[in-house]
């Protein structure tokens, strides 16, 4: 099985103060194409730092970010933006809509930035398939967390992505509700046969997943 | 790893534009109240100065296509030394029909009557107005003038002294019936018949005043009618030079509409100037808001850029708003300013010498929208650019600051900001380097009004007064809250409040000037024309009334024969000559005493207090004759004393406040000279009030009807009446300011209200009362309100005590009205709008407020 994405010594530090601050050390790990892959941590591990690297929101100050067979570190801002948008799809735990748009339009933006005819079409879809049809042309201000997190998962698919990177996807739902989304999200990725990867501290979802990487004060947790 | 694109630097991100407009818009759609307000910042700058661009032009048009009726005629002649045979030859030979006219500044009387009025005499010939027509009451009397002995009398005077057609005036020598009251003649204004109203009395007739004397101020006009397609600049060409040698000068109808638009055109200048501060202070607002704006959208532009928008799409989305807000503020303003326009003519009327005629005039229209654009995108850019350095990070940290933009890009754009100001001022001024200096100063009021409000800020912060209550102290800490625009607002309100208070010092200095030169015990009435035997006469007249005989100034008029080495006809003859030509044919009224007046300063040389007797003449020089006819301390000049050469030179150079309501002289002659020339008098005295004034003028002009009396006392109350109306005109324009101050400062304060909820919220959660939070709401827009007019107070003092010591060159004593009434009031206005704006805040409970601002 091919690797869809490949972290080589990743080291990542912040300034705080006057000392720099070491978030990640000596990161290294790869996903296989069409696996699932949990990343947990307790906070502060540098769970959340190491999922900015690896959709190149950030770029790492040592080591190597391959995704998709592109080296990240080797690409500026807006080819990683576009790759994003060509192979990557995100679910945030703080749902990350964009508040001025409709679920629809929100739905349909990863694919207009493509350029793609018929956007609002496949949007209308997928946000049948997460159960929202009858919420298109809702704002988010006006959904449940829960219904947020749908129209999420129906953006993060919208664009067929290769990988799926899912940051604490249920830390802003209740328990419920969070295992509804969960199934979605399993469902859906089955389906379009995605590789995902969770960013989570709840084991019991990161155990759903083929791989488990722990991380602990930065360093991963032999 | 097939199936994935091997080198995404080759790929393209496929977004029309189409889609950024659409972004643009859905974003837009939710805040479009906010855009709105955005807007309106800069609308009433761009209506100011579309209404005064496009009143402009309308004018302009209108002088340009009445130029013929504003002259009355195709061409004109005109001198004011008696007309010589070798005029009169030319005059004869000068193509088309000619009309004469003389005319003269005198007193007018009423036979049966009391009472004496400064006039200006006309005395026409019949058949003229060529073009344009006499507006008289009864009609028929402008069509009949010249017919009979009647004459036509301005309106006012009419009015004034309650006269009827039939009623007679009397002019010096000549006593003769009213035909009718004179209501418009071509080229008149209401301002400019105030100080001397016009009375037109047949050609023929003059002669019969006998006002016409030696040293008498008269011109001369010849109106002439030629065919319609006439080549009049041939005429000018083949004429003027020998018209020029009979020292006359010729100015064709377009001269003089060229002359009158330019006249307008520098006024309209400084209006323009007063609507572009407007302009600018919404575009300071612009930038205001659009930085608060901005930043509350980050966290959009980070989700934007995470799902695959390249910086310069989510940039360019905000952009499109941006322009956008630019395009419908100057699209709105237009319109508005189209519409305001015509409140002008109400304001100005009295001053404009011909009947609008509205048209559409394109380039302030499109001037109005391009100015909308360019400067919303010109004050928005820095905030706009914010949004490229927002990273895609800042989707999984929130409070993830961006990296700032750099030093040098942000002096570059303020740099451009200025170099863009300095062009449209240039375009609005047509004075590169006057604009410069505007944009500079203006610069260093922005620059002064940031550092002390900055100081100020500072200097509060370091002694924060902790002593005080809970509420005066959170109502002073809002001033520095994350969010805060304390800065904007005291600029906002600091230069509209600098602007108001600027005029009125200014006005008062001015009027105080007037009122001085009225207290002071000098002359109030100045009697010209006096002839050299009613000198003893004229002071028995005056000194039975208790008045003195201030002064009595013997004047003898005289011409230019010789320039250094060169003759009046050879430098006229001389293209390259680069002295100013009207000194050339100009009738120099000359003085001769042994001392400096008080209006005077020696600048160079030595004053001559006599003359020897022996070789040229030593006289002293105004500096601006000195600079026009480019001569210096030593160099000779040749008079023509009415017939008789005289050799002086320049023995000093003067300085002369033309300003003070005195008599003064270009050329000044040391006594022992001029003594036997043919001269004539002017005798000044002073009347202790309006009455005794008018019963001497009767008096005097009953007496001597050839004497023009000039009462200083109503020449100043015109004068007040005209700086009044003028300064109407501005306050109007300043308006524009003061409204634009209110609209971003309403901007500021709803752009803010945002952080204010969050914080009173969580006061009142804390247990404040509605009634603690609206106290410490009321202290901080006190504190802003006070500290912006206050310094915009100060400035302005500073400013127009500049003025006086560098401009007017005045005492200058500030009015209270800025401190008493502007500063208090621009405070209250700042509390009412800030109070009226949290008033919903305070009335609503913490959770409905909470989730109706979806904080």
């Amino acid at each position: 099985m091919s690797k869809i994405l490949n972290v080589d010594q990743l080291r990542k530090t912040y300034p705080s103060g006057d000392q720099e601050l070491t978030v990640l050390e000596d990161i290294s790990f790869a996903v296989e194409t069409g696996t699932t892959f949990a990343i947990v941590g307790p906070s502060g591990s540098g769970k959340t730092t190491l999922l900015g690297l690896c959709a190149g929101l950030d770029k790492p100050d040592e080591g190597r970010v391959a995704l998709c067979g592109e080296d990240l570190t080797l690409l500026d801002e807006d080819q990683r933006a576009l790759l994003r948008n060509r192979e990557v799809g995100f679910i945030f735990q703080n749902f990350q809509l964009l508040p001025t748009l409709t679920a629809l339009e929100n739905v349909s933006l990863p694919l207009e930035l493509r350029g793609e005819s018929g956007a609002a079409d496949t949007a209308r879809t997928l946000l049948s398939k997460v159960g929202l049809a009858d919420r298109l042309h809702h704002y988010p201000s006006q959904l449940s967390g829960g219904e947020q997190q749908r129209v999420a998962l129906a953006r993060a698919f919208a664009n067929r992505p290769s990988l799926l990177f899912a940051d604490e996807p249920t830390g802003n739902l209740d328990d419920e509700t969070g295992s509804r989304v969960v199934e979605l999200l399993f469902d859906l990725n089955q389906e379009a046969g995605t590789t995902l990867v969770i960013v989570t501290h709840d084991m019991d979802l990161a155990r759903r997943c083929h791989q488990i990487l722990k991380l602990k004060g930065g360093r991963v947790q032999v | 790893m097939d199936g994935y694109p091997q080198n995404i630097s080759k790929v393209k991100n496929r977004a029309s534009v189409g889609w950024l407009f659409r972004m643009a818009w859905r974003d837009g759609r939710a805040s479009l109240r906010r855009l709105l307000l955005f807007m309106s910042s800069i609308v009433l700058g761009i209506a100011a100065l579309v209404a005064i661009q496009h009143f402009g032009l309308t004018l302009e048009a209108n002088i340009s296509g009445q130029s013929r009726e504003l002259m009355g005629a195709d061409y004109l002649v005109d001198t004011d030394a008696t007309p010589g045979p070798e005029l009169l030859d030319t005059l004869a030979q000068l193509p088309g029909v000619m009309k004469r006219e003389v005319n003269f500044a005198s007193m007018l009387s009423f036979p049966d009557r009391s009472g004496t009025r400064l006039v200006r005499i006309r005395g026409v010939e019949s058949g003229f107005p060529f073009y344009g027509s006499l507006v008289t009451e009864p009609a028929g009397a402008g069509m009949q003038f010249g017919a009979s002995r009647g004459a036509l009398v301005d309106a006012t005077v009419m009015t004034q002294y309650a006269l009827e057609p039939g009623d007679s005036i009397r002019i010096g020598r000549l006593t003769l019936p009213i035909s009718g009251s004179l209501v418009d003649a071509p080229g008149n204004t209401q301002v400019s018949t105030s100080v001397a109203p016009a009375i037109w009395i047949p050609y023929p007739l003059v002669e019969a005043t006998g006002l016409i004397q030696v040293g008498s101020r008269v011109e001369y006009n010849f109106y002439f009618q030629v065919p319609p397609g006439t080549e009049l600049d041939a005429i000018y060409e083949r004429w003027d030079p020998s018209l020029d040698n009979a020292q006359a000068d010729m100015d064709l109808h377009t001269d003089t509409s060229a002359r009158l638009g330019r006249r307008f055109n520098n006024v309209g200048r400084f209006l323009k100037l007063v609507g572009f501060i407007a302009l600018l202070l919404g575009c300071l607002g612009i930038a205001s808001s659009v930085h608060i704006y901005m930043r509350e959208k980050r966290a959009s532009i980070a989700i934007l850029k995470c799902l695959g928008a390249s910086r310069r799409q989510s940039m360019l989305i905000f952009l499109i708003q941006i322009a956008g807000i630019g395009l419908a503020g100057g699209l709105v303003g237009t319109l508005l300013g189209l519409g305001l326009q015509a409140v002008f003519p109400l304001l100005v009327g009295e001053f404009l010498p011909v009947t609008l005629q509205w048209g559409l005039h394109w380039e302030p229209l499109v001037l109005g929208v391009l100015l909308g654009i360019g400067m919303a995108l010109l004050f928005g850019i820095l905030p706009l650019l914010s949004g490229w350095f927002v990273s895609p990070l800042a989707v999984l940290r929130v409070n993830l600051k961006p990296t700032g933009i750099s030093k040098r890009v942000t002096a570059a754009i303020l740099l451009l900001i200025l170099f863009v100001l300095w062009g449209v001022t240039s375009l609005l001024l047509e004075r590169p380097l006057r604009a410069l200096w505007f944009v500079l100063g203006l610069a260093v009021v922005f620059l002064v009004l940031t550092l002390i409000a900055w100081g100020i800020m500072r200097g509060i912060r370091k002694f924060f007064p902790t002593g005080w209550g809970f509420e005066a102290r959170q109502g002073l800490q809002n001033l520095f809250r994350p969010n805060n625009q304390t800065l904007v607002l005291v600029l906002a309100i600091g230069i509209g409040t600098f602007l108001i208070s600027t005029l009125y010092f200014t006005q008062d200095m001015l009027l105080a000037r007037a009122q001085l030169e009225d207290a002071r015990p000098t002359a109030n009435l100045i009697l010209l024309d006096v002839q050299p035997e009613q000198t003893e006469a004229v002071a028995g007249v005056i000194r039975p009334t208790g008045m003195e005989v201030l002064e009595d100034i013997p004047i003898v008029t005289m011409r230019l024969l010789r320039i250094k080495d060169r003759t009046v006809e050879a430098l006229r003859a001389d293209t390259t000559a680069t002295l100013n030509r009207w000194i050339l044919s100009h009738e120099f009224r000359v003085t001769y005493r042994d001392s400096l007046i008080p209006s005077e300063i020696l600048r160079e040389g030595e004053w001559a207090s006599s003359y020897s007797g022996q070789g040229p003449v030593p006289i002293s020089l105004s500096d601006n004759v000195a600079r026009d006819a480019q001569v210096g301390v030593g160099d000779t000049l040749v008079f023509n004393v009415q017939g008789v050469p005289m050799e002086t030179f320049v023995s000093s150079i003067r300085e002369v406040d033309w300003g003070r309501m005195q008599l003064n002289f270009s050329v000044v002659f040391p006594p022992g000279v001029l003594e036997e020339a043919p001269r004539f008098h002017v005798i000044t005295t002073q009347a202790s009030d309006a009455e005794r004034s008018a019963r001497l003028q009767q008096a005097l002009v009953r007496s001597f009807p050839n004497i023009t009396v000039l009462d200083i006392r109503q020449l100043l109350g015109v004068v007040g009446d005209i700086l009044n109306k003028i300064s109407w005109v501005i306050r109007f324009m300043a308006f524009f300011s003061i409204l634009t101050g209110l609209v971003v400062l309403l901007g500021a304060v709803r752009t803010s209200k945002y952080q204010r909820i969050r914080e009173s919220v969580l006061l009142r959660t804390l247990g404040a009362t509605g009634k603690q939070v609206l106290r410490v709401a009321a202290l901080e827009y006190l504190f802003l309100g006070a500290i912006g007019s206050l310094l915009g107070v100060f400035l302005a003092l500073a400013a127009t005590e500049l003025l006086a010591l560098g401009v007017f060159e005045l005492p200058f004593r500030p009015s209270w009205v800025p401190f008493g009434v502007v500063f208090p009031f621009i405070t209250l206005l700042v509390l009412t709008i800030g109070l009226l704006n949290s008033r919903g805040v305070v009335k609503s409970p913490p959770l409905q407020v909470l989730r109706r601002e979806g904080v």
